[in-house]
């Protein structure tokens, strides 16, 4: 105790400061690219695993093998798969970008049967409605589907986003300088072990805690019906 | 020749075959009523023009055209030409009153702007619901969403409107003023293929009845005929018990 409180001022310095702060902002910028990127490809795979007809078996099964082969895999294991992949490739790539393919090609099968989830929970009377009047099926999807998915599909998005912030301290591992791994060098430094991972894992907090708001706000705001959301109260005399 | 000649229409469920050759025509202007048990196929045949079940036999002719389903290039040309309202109105709940009506006006057929929404304020106008303009249908009654329902498929101009038993999913008091909307397209001279279980209203305004059980047309004519003297043993047991009630 004696030991942390001697070296809390100079913990706490300028510097120091600034490092765990470049870190934390690389975490949640990998974390929300990886994330953002890989919920776009999921909507992609999502509509191509939808695709109707024999010809396009192949198409879903690679489609499915991908989210059940990478819903399987440790995480651990996908960023290694990554690094090597990629270092064999391109052998510049930075670890930043390693990092958020990654966290991408996770996330595409994570939140891919969320989305699924979402769409399928549109009742298929809706679908039928516009299929009548020629809208095709990615009308239909962007039109009409997609708009009543939301609220079902935005809560547990976000929660995974949420969940993976922490997720993404393996990426320590490969050596990207993110929260975890400025951690682990402070206290090869000399810091206190409690007081530099108190102050990482303070980190942490701070920055999903505002995210998982923004969630519980989105959620809220989701499920109130349409005809209420646009209209405000009107004010009595 | 008349202006739509479904003849020898069949269609499947899996294996179970639900239409087992289905044939009837309608002039232009006239008003032609499935009636028959439940599972009897009534609702099949129009989901089957529309092509929302697929036709595996049969001819369907609309306007002199042949409609052959067997592409999807083909179920779209049909689709072009007719339009349906549901049993459960399917307002997309997205969108409001307004943007229900002109989604597909103006984004696939591609009509002019200014001529879409006059001609939705006109039809809303039509169904009296000139008022509910910028409504969600979760604002709406049952009877609302449905009459709205049926303005949605007038802007879409069919020269065929199909109604698939559109007051069965109404509270009593709500019928009326889906039907009265209906009679007001009738006596603008709209053709159109319904399927109810109003027994009054089809006599009121069909001008053909086509009675139908486990598939298959059993008894077609006009409502006098069918109503008050009904050839077919089957067609008497179902009309003497529903006009019992």
């Amino acid at each position: 105790m004696e030991r942390i409180l001697e070296q809390a001022p100079r913990f706490f310095s300028g510097p120091n400061l600034t490092l765990l702060f470049e870190s934390a902002m690389l975490t949640l910028g990998m974390t929300l690219a990886g994330c953002l990127i890989g919920f776009g490809f999921a909507f992609v795979l999502v509509f191509l695993r939808q695709t109707p007809g024999l010809w396009a078996l192949p198409l879903r099964l690679v489609c499915i093998t991908y989210v059940e082969v990478f819903r399987r895999i440790p995480f651990i294991v996908v960023i290694y798969l990554v690094l090597f992949f990629i270092q064999t490739v391109t052998p510049d790539a930075s670890l930043f970008t390693i990092a958020v393919i990654a966290i991408c090609l996770y996330a595409v099968a994570y939140t891919a049967d969320i989305i699924r989830g979402g769409l399928e929970s549109v009742p298929a009377t809706q679908v039928e409605a516009a299929q009548a009047m020629n809208l095709s099926r990615l009308q239909t999807n962007l039109r009409i589907v997609l708009p009543q998915a939301w609220p079902v599909i935005v809560p547990p998005a976000i929660a995974f986003a949420v969940s993976f912030i922490k997720d993404t301290a393996l990426v320590s591992q490969v050596g990207v300088f993110e929260l975890t791994f400025r951690g682990k060098e402070l206290n090869n430094q000399g810091y206190s072990g409690i007081l530099v991972f108190g102050t990482i894992a303070f980190c942490y907090f701070l920055l999903s805690f505002p995210l998982s708001l923004l969630g519980q706000h989105l959620e809220k705001r989701l499920a109130t019906p349409r005809g209420e959301r646009r209209t405000r109260k009107i004010r009595q005399p | 020749m008349p202006h739509l000649a479904v003849s020898d229409v069949r269609a499947k469920y899996g294996s179970l075959e639900v239409l087992k050759g289905i044939s009837f025509s309608i002039e232009k202007g006239e008003i032609v009523a499935l009636v028959g048990p439940s599972g009897s196929g009534k609702s099949t045949v129009l989901r089957a023009l529309m092509g929302l079940t697929p036709i595996t036999g049969g001819d369907v002719d609309l306007a002199g055209e042949r409609l052959n389903y067997s592409s999807s290039r083909e179920v779209r040309a049909a689709r072009d030409r007719m339009a349906i309202v549901f049993q459960q109105y399917n307002l997309f709940q997205n969108m409001t009153v307004m943007q229900n009506l002109t989604l597909a006006p103006l984004k696939i057929k591609r009509w002019d702007r200014a001529e879409v929404e006059a001609e939705a304020r006109r039809l809303l106008g039509l169904v009296g619901l000139s008022d509910k303009i910028d409504a969600y249908s979760d604002q709406l009654s049952g009877g609302q969403q449905q009459r709205v329902a049926l303005a949605r498929a007038l802007a879409l101009k069919p020269q065929i409107l199909l109604l698939d038993e559109v007051t069965s999913a109404l509270d009593p008091e709500l019928v009326g003023e889906v039907l009265d909307a209906i009679r007001k397209l009738a006596a603008e001279g709209m053709t159109m293929v319904i399927v109810s279980h109003e027994m009054g209203f089809v006599r009121e305004v069909a001008d053909k009845v086509v009675f139908m059980d486990a598939g298959q047309i059993i008894e077609a004519g006009t409502p006098a005929e069918l109503f008050d003297t009904p050839k077919t043993d089957r067609a008497q047991n179902f009309f003497s018990n529903i006009l019992r009630h």
